[in-house]
């Protein structure tokens, strides 16, 4: 197990220069990330709400891909013995009740503001208005949390199951489970442009190459993450 | 380069290089992307300098301004980053112009009020559900943790309830 690495481990209680690198690192970090979303359409509102009205289905087919990219390097670094899983899975405790109301509510936020917050720091960046309006609505918002919480009853610990996940859940492994998410992945992608043609009422625009060698090269690394549970490095669920 | 503002990456390969992105980040940093983070702190600042007894008597601000100043933190200087490389994008596709985006018979103020209430409400859910669409979503649902699967799987719920609602607000 070579990552994460050590010497940026626990950062919130890092000081001097390992905390001067990890603020370094979030910076190049941020960079790359910003960059992604402003290209991949995410600094224009409209390119985000259409996933909610069937016109333009990117967030899914962004986000999505995003996931499961992110799962299949995940695992197979983890498979080959590279990369502690658990230690990063500690990191996302399941508490489930506030967060599928905060998920409602999140989500009723997103299609009235036409963001999500990180998105609305990419149109902020790009001078939309209405993006900086909603930067200073999450600041606000988010103040008014802290303010109120003490009063929730605890609400926003309830559910508490943990670093609770997919593969504990159903008993496979983690492999396994990236593998069946792909499989959804690529049907909700072949759904999404159905819907996009019937909403537009144009035909289905022909599948490009990019498209075909994206869905072939998840596919491959599904199979390479499966491979990885013959290996005696590989960690049983 | 070619600025064209309507020409965007293809969504799969953006995916590819969003995911790249997380991972990297999994393996210097044990944790992924965030957001929501980074605005709560500068609300948490905002507050202890303009009343600073008050931030220190709320639980929730007093813990982010506990070790270091409420800024020095990791998620406000990845926002930092997010806005330069926005900046950086916006500018080399043409797409760096100051707007409001909104559909031609709807109005600016009218806009402008809805973007500050759906950013009061993200604000506000992204704290009781310990990130938001970036933190929880996307780097908690791609270590398969149930927890932002389920968060995930609402936010798209509640969007589509609502956007009918809303929807005179792009045409």
């Amino acid at each position: 197990m070579m990552f994460p690495i050590s010497y940026l481990a626990d950062f919130d209680s890092l000081s001097g220069t390992p905390r001067t690198v990890g603020l370094a690192v979030a910076v190049a970090v941020g960079v790359a990330f910003g960059f992604v979303l402003e290209r991949a359409g995410f600094g224009r509102a409209q390119k985000l709400v259409g996933q909610f009205y069937g016109r333009d289905m990117t967030v899914l087919k962004v986000m999505f891909t995003g996931i499961v990219a992110a799962m299949l390097g995940a695992v197979i670094l983890s498979g080959v013995g590279v990369l502690d899983l658990e230690a990063v899975q500690f990191n996302y405790p399941t508490f489930l009740w506030p967060m599928i109301v905060g998920g409602l509510v999140l989500g009723a936020g997103f299609v009235m503001s036409g963001y999500c917050p990180g998105t609305s720091f990419v149109a902020t960046a790009s001078g939309k208005l209405d993006g900086l309006a909603t930067v200073a609505g999450v600041v606000v918002g988010s103040l008014v949390y802290a303010e109120v919480e003490p009063r929730l009853g605890g609400f926003q610990n309830s559910g508490r199951l943990g670093a609770f996940t997919l593969s504990k859940w159903l008993h496979l492994p983690p492999a396994v489970i990236a593998a069946m998410v792909v499989v959804l992945a690529l049907g909700a992608f072949v759904a999404a442009e159905r819907i996009e043609a019937r909403v537009s009422g144009r035909a289905a625009a022909a599948p490009g190459r990019s498209r075909r060698w994206v869905f072939a090269g998840l596919a491959a690394l599904c199979v390479v993450a499966i491979a990885t549970l013959a290996l005696p490095t590989s960690a049983t669920p | 380069m070619e600025r064209n503002p309507e020409k965007f990456w293809n969504p799969y390969l953006a995916g590819l290089a969003l995911g790249a992105v997380v991972l990297a980040t999994y393996l210097v940093m044990g944790k992924g992307v965030g957001a929501s983070g980074a605005s709560f702190r500068l609300g948490v600042w905002a507050t202890s300098v303009v009343a600073p007894a008050h931030a220190g008597a709320v639980p929730a601000m007093a813990g982010a301004m506990e070790d270091h100043h409420p800024l020095n933190d990791w998620l406000v200087f990845e926002v930092l980053g997010i806005v330069l490389g926005g900046v950086l994008a916006a500018w080399t596709s043409g797409r760096l112009r100051r707007e409001v985006l909104k559909g031609p018979t709807f109005g600016s103020g009218a806009r402008i009020a809805l973007a500050i209430a759906g950013g009061v409400l993200m604000g506000f859910a992204a704290k009781l559900t310990r990130g938001c669409t970036s933190g929880q979503a996307l780097s908690g649902g791609a270590v398969q943790s149930v927890g932002s699967w389920a968060f995930m799987l609402s936010v798209f719920a509640g969007g589509y309830a609502v956007a009918y609602f809303v929807r005179r607000q792009w045409r």
